[in-house]
């Protein structure tokens, strides 16, 4: 059984989680209202999926925590994981 | 060993016709590269020989031939989709599948069983309903039957499903649906193709691609540069890697799908039953074993592990479906990757880049695909224009927003 260590509550089995995809900047509605046409749908659509370290959110189901999980998508090893922090904020606005 | 025998096994009168001609050295220039030595690959490159008289293509291939979804998949073939865009597309493929054992003079066990999928709750049965209705309009045989003709055809199922699954309402049936010998139809591709002067190159890993002024001018490999201005990317769960050598951005991500045999059993299930609620799809090959496949693994991963909750999962609801299973032992079991798209339909044709084709986004879907998406692709690369078959599923739908959402895919929670 594969265990994830959630950062509120230790590790807990795979079953308790849910995946909640990449880690992505997400633009401020001044930044969407700038974008043109290719540039949303990149955005709504196009995703990083090649091998290597990945950010993404994951999700406790019992504690309803959301929290940020640094993965290796080819080994499937978590590097580590953490809540989502002024770091992740500061990338996360820079659409 | 008697003599009579050594001399008879050392005669050059009998010797056992190879499958594939050793192949020599890589040569410095191609017209077409074909990166994937899987099922597309091959076909693509058989259809370039043969339909359009391309010759001078290499195939390259990092592992052996068939190592990716082409032997990993559950070997179904069917053409009950939902989108019209799908539909005919799976149909012409249904239809090159019914005569290739012939055409690659090899037998593919092509085998016509008749399709169940299961539906165990009402919003279910109407999405059945509406997929028989399209299907009908696009003259594919499918049709929406009452779970006690699900029970007079598979006499074994347990309707109720032990009481542990909501119980069975009904099924969409598609007669045509079949299975075939998966590794075979790459082999049979193989054979082809080589007799037609295709190079097919294995262990030869593409490592980068060679851009100028926005066209393909070549493609770096573990044994050399090779110059070409044509590259199909045909390598489904790899594509990722692929795209980020050319900078193409796509929605690809890459989930894990597992599948299991168990051991042999006389022939007693000559259908193939497929529960979208229980994530299950279940058919018996031809040597006996019952070929049981589940959903996408839950979340991204680029490795063909197997694993423990898979095996109980399937192995659970299989029991459900058909309790009589209860002792019989799983064989092996194990992964595929699924490059998944968001709107479950392909990738196919050509790309911002001059001479970069892409033949992705196969998910859960690609098997069935094999001898249409090789000529189409062929078709593609031969003419530099997309067929028209594959026009919608081109890369620019979503710049443009005209996606194509095939809710008939496979493994896919609808």
């Amino acid at each position: 059984m594969k265990i994830i260590h959630c950062p509120v509550n230790g590790p807990r089995p795979l079953q308790e989680f849910y995946f909640g995809g990449q880690l992505r900047a997400v633009p401020t509605s001044e930044q969407v209202a700038a974008m043109t046409d290719a540039e949303w749908s990149d955005y709504a659509f196009n995703r990083d999926g090649s091998p290597g370290i990945q950010k993404e959110w994951w999700y406790h189901t019992p504690s309803g925590t959301w929290f940020i999980a640094e993965r290796d998508i080819v080994t499937d090893g978590f590097v580590r994981t953490y809540l989502f922090d002024q770091a992740d904020q500061e990338s996360h606005n820079d659409g | 060993m008697p003599y009579r025998l050594l001399k008879f096994g050392l005669s050059s009168e009998y010797s056992e016709p190879r499958m594939f001609p050793v192949q020599g050295e890589l040569r410095d220039a191609y017209d077409v590269v074909i990166i994937g030595g899987g099922g597309h690959g091959l076909a693509a490159a058989h259809y370039l020989a043969t339909e359009f008289g391309i010759t001078n293509v290499a195939v390259l291939e990092k592992g052996y031939l068939g190592r990716g979804g082409t032997g990993r998949n559950t070997a179904i073939v069917r053409s009950n989709y939902l989108t019209p865009q799908g539909a005919s597309f799976y149909q012409a493929s249904v239809e090159l599948f019914k005569d290739l054992s012939r055409q690659l003079d090899l037998n593919l066990f092509y085998s016509e069983r008749g399709h169940f999928t299961l539906a165990h709750s009402l919003a279910s049965l109407r999405t059945q309903r509406w997929r028989a209705e399209v299907n009908k309009q696009l003259g594919i045989d499918s049709e929406l039957i009452t779970p006690e003709e699900v029970k007079q055809m598979v006499p074994e199922i347990d309707l109720q499903c032990g009481g542990h699954q909501p119980p069975i309402h009904g099924a969409l049936y598609h007669p045509p649906g079949a299975i075939a010998r998966h590794d075979a139809v790459a082999w049979g591709y193989a054979r082809r193709a080589g007799e037609a002067g295709v190079e097919i190159h294995q262990q030869t890993a593409v490592t980068d691609i060679e851009i100028r002024d926005g066209a393909v001018c070549g493609v770096h490999t573990n044994k050399g540069f090779i110059k070409t201005e044509k590259v199909l990317s045909a390598v489904a769960g790899w594509t990722t890697e692929i795209t980020q050598m050319v900078g193409l951005r796509t929605p690809l991500v890459i989930h894990p799908l597992q599948a299991m045999v168990t051991e042999p059993l006389k022939p007693w299930l000559n259908k193939i039953v497929v529960s979208a609620s229980l994530h299950l799809y279940v058919s018996q090959s031809s040597r006996g074993e019952l070929v049981a496949g589940a959903s996408l693994d839950p979340y991204e991963l680029i490795s063909m592990r197997s694993s423990l909750d898979f095996a109980e999962g399937t192995a659970g609801h299989l029991i459900d479906l058909f309790p009589m299973l209860g002792d019989v032992k799983v064989l092996r079991q194990w992964a595929g990757l699924c490059d998944m798209t968001p709107d479950f339909s392909p990738i196919m044709g050509t790309t911002p880049i001059r001479g970069f084709y892409l033949d992705a986004g196969w998910g859960t879907w690609g098997f069935k695909a094999t001898p249409i998406s090789g000529l189409t692709m062929a078709h593609t690369v031969a003419t530099g224009r997309n067929h028209e078959l594959i026009e919608p599923f081109n890369v620019s739908r979503f710049s443009d927003f005209q996606l194509v959402g095939e809710k008939g895919a496979a493994s896919v929670g609808h």
